[in-house]
């Protein structure tokens, strides 16, 4: 289960709902907003996505995961909109049997989230500047107006 | 054809809006990407984004369609 979220995270309700009496093993990964990139000083981060797209996807990568580790539960919540550097920014958690599966389904579902779903994210700094992550180089071809 | 672009992160910044209606010639979401890039100075390669057209990812050589709502979508950057 996905869903985004434009207020802080509850993450010990999130994290209740993952036990149960099935599942031995639960593992949590919060992304949490670091407060340097580099020698920069950051203050926050500002996320955005497409609801409908990102649900879809997700649920594509949850049932991939689900299959490969035999994970019990997977859930997952995303923050948009501003984040301070110290709150989280993502939290993925997965419940199953045995823990080797819940240590390497975890990790394959924040990489994996991380990798495929439509969420881009702009960094602010404490100087006031910002800068889109992982935007493409610029063409610097003449026409158009690009270079 | 008549079909609504919608932009997001730095695409939404340049051309200045998160949506509009556009009356395209375009044949292929290619083009249709070439010519609202012209009109609103995108300068990034189309070959470094995905585009989704009714809240579908598909090909770039997809034909465009009358109604589409069209998603140019540029590199995740989740997490």
């Amino acid at each position: 289960m996905f869903a985004l979220s434009s207020q802080p995270l509850d993450t010990e309700t999130l994290h209740r709902r993952l036990r149960s009496e099935q599942d031995g093993a639960v593992v949590v990964f919060e992304g949490v907003i670091r407060n340097r990139h580099g020698d920069r000083a950051v203050a926050a981060l500002e996320y955005e996505s497409v609801e409908a797209l990102a649900a879809e996807t997700f649920a594509a990568l949850e049932t991939e995961a689900i299959r490969r580790f035999g994970l019990s539960q997977v859930l997952a919540v995303h923050r948009t909109g501003r984040v301070a550097a110290g709150e989280p920014a993502v939290w993925v958690g997965v419940a199953s049997p045995h823990r080797d599966a819940a240590f390497s389904g975890c990790r394959f579902v924040i990489d994996e989230l991380k990798h495929r779903l439509p969420i881009w994210k702009k960094e602010i700094y404490a100087d006031g500047a910002n800068r889109w992550v992982n935007e493409p180089e610029k063409r610097q071809d003449t026409g158009g107006g690009c270079g | 054809m008549k079909v609504t672009l919608h932009y997001v992160a730095y695409l939404r910044e340049t051309a200045g809006c998160a949506e509009e209606t556009r009356t395209t010639a375009a044949t292929t979401l290619a083009a249709l990407y070439d010519e609202a890039a012209a009109d609103h100075g995108f300068c990034w390669p189309r070959t470094t984004m995905a585009v989704a057209v009714n809240e579908r990812v598909v090909p770039w050589t997809s034909p465009v369609r009358d109604g589409d709502e069209v998603l140019f979508l540029p590199p995740a950057a989740g997490g």
